[in-house]
């Protein structure tokens, strides 16, 4: 068998974004979308760590966890809203709450 | 290297197997629960690549931290039933499944292309905790300055969450 390569890495990564953003087509449930956003950014962070060990520059393991930070605060954030929007309207499927919709 | 590489492809397999129950399955909390497996596995392949870090954040604050965020707020609205909320029907799910066959294409298609075999570099970076700090305390370095902002959007993220979910007193 091969050696494993930054292409193997890059190519996992690339399958595990497909599959997050399959479930934020087809999820009408506001919690599995944000779980299907989480695993596309951890996608994108293996790929960031596997290139930049490819490169040999530590950046690419400094924007991982920053995108970490970042998905810390953002999941607070959304699952306080989801939180809010099933307080004030006792649902939160997707498909009711369009409030923004044109 | 041979039992680098088959402990690659059994944890890649394991790792799509999860990924897969993550968007199958239709009750949230095995969903998550198989978002954990998922970013275990990452974890490992993080340590694989020598970014201890990285791999020891993803499982203290992803699989830790953020996961019980998302079990504690499935268990506080009750979700935890099987789904009353079934996908989408109709058109949109050929539709979601054409469009990220298409983007799988597409990434797999650009990684193929942007990873050229010789510019691999020999030198291994390490990611131990001292490496990354060195690395995000140093001025000559841009991250400083996200470090701090970071800090600031973290803060933003705790007030903004406190306001979102207290309850209104009208």
């Amino acid at each position: 068998m091969d050696p494993i390569t930054a292409t193997h890495y890059i190519g996992l990564s690339a399958i595990l974004f497909a599959i997050g953003a399959v479930g934020v087509g087809i999820k009408r449930n506001p919690i599995v979308i944000f779980m299907c956003i989480e695993l596309m950014l951890n996608a994108a962070n293996l790929a960031l760590v596997a290139m930049g060990k490819h490169l040999g520059s530590i950046s690419g393991q400094m924007m991982a966890i920053f995108v970490m930070a970042v998905a810390a605060a953002e999941v607070a954030i959304g699952l306080g809203i989801i939180v809010s929007i099933f307080r004030s309207r006792e649902t939160i499927d997707i498909d009711e709450v369009n409030l923004l919709k044109l | 290297m041979q039992g680098n590489s088959i402990g690659f492809w059994i944890l890649a397999a394991l790792c799509i197997a999860a990924a897969v129950q993550v968007v199958a399955n239709r009750n949230p909390v095995r969903s998550a629960l198989a978002l954990v497996g998922v970013m275990c596995c990452l974890s490992v392949f993080y340590f694989a690549q020598g970014a201890e870090f990285v791999g020891a954040v993803q499982v203290i604050v992803y699989a830790g931290a953020i996961m019980v965020l998302f079990l504690f707020v499935i268990m506080l609205l009750n979700l935890g039933a099987p789904n009353p909320m079934m996908d989408r029907v109709g058109l949109s799910k050929p539709v979601a499944l054409l469009a990220s066959a298409v983007l799988l294409g597409s990434l797999a298609f650009a990684g193929a292309l942007k990873i050229a075999p010789g510019r691999a570099v020999k030198s291994p970076v390490s990611g131990t905790v001292q490496q990354i700090g060195y690395a995000l305390f140093d001025p000559g370095r841009p991250w400083l300055f996200a470090f701090e902002l970071t800090s600031v959007l973290l803060l933003v993220g705790v007030v903004g969450a406190v306001v979102l979910a207290q309850r209104r007193s009208d």
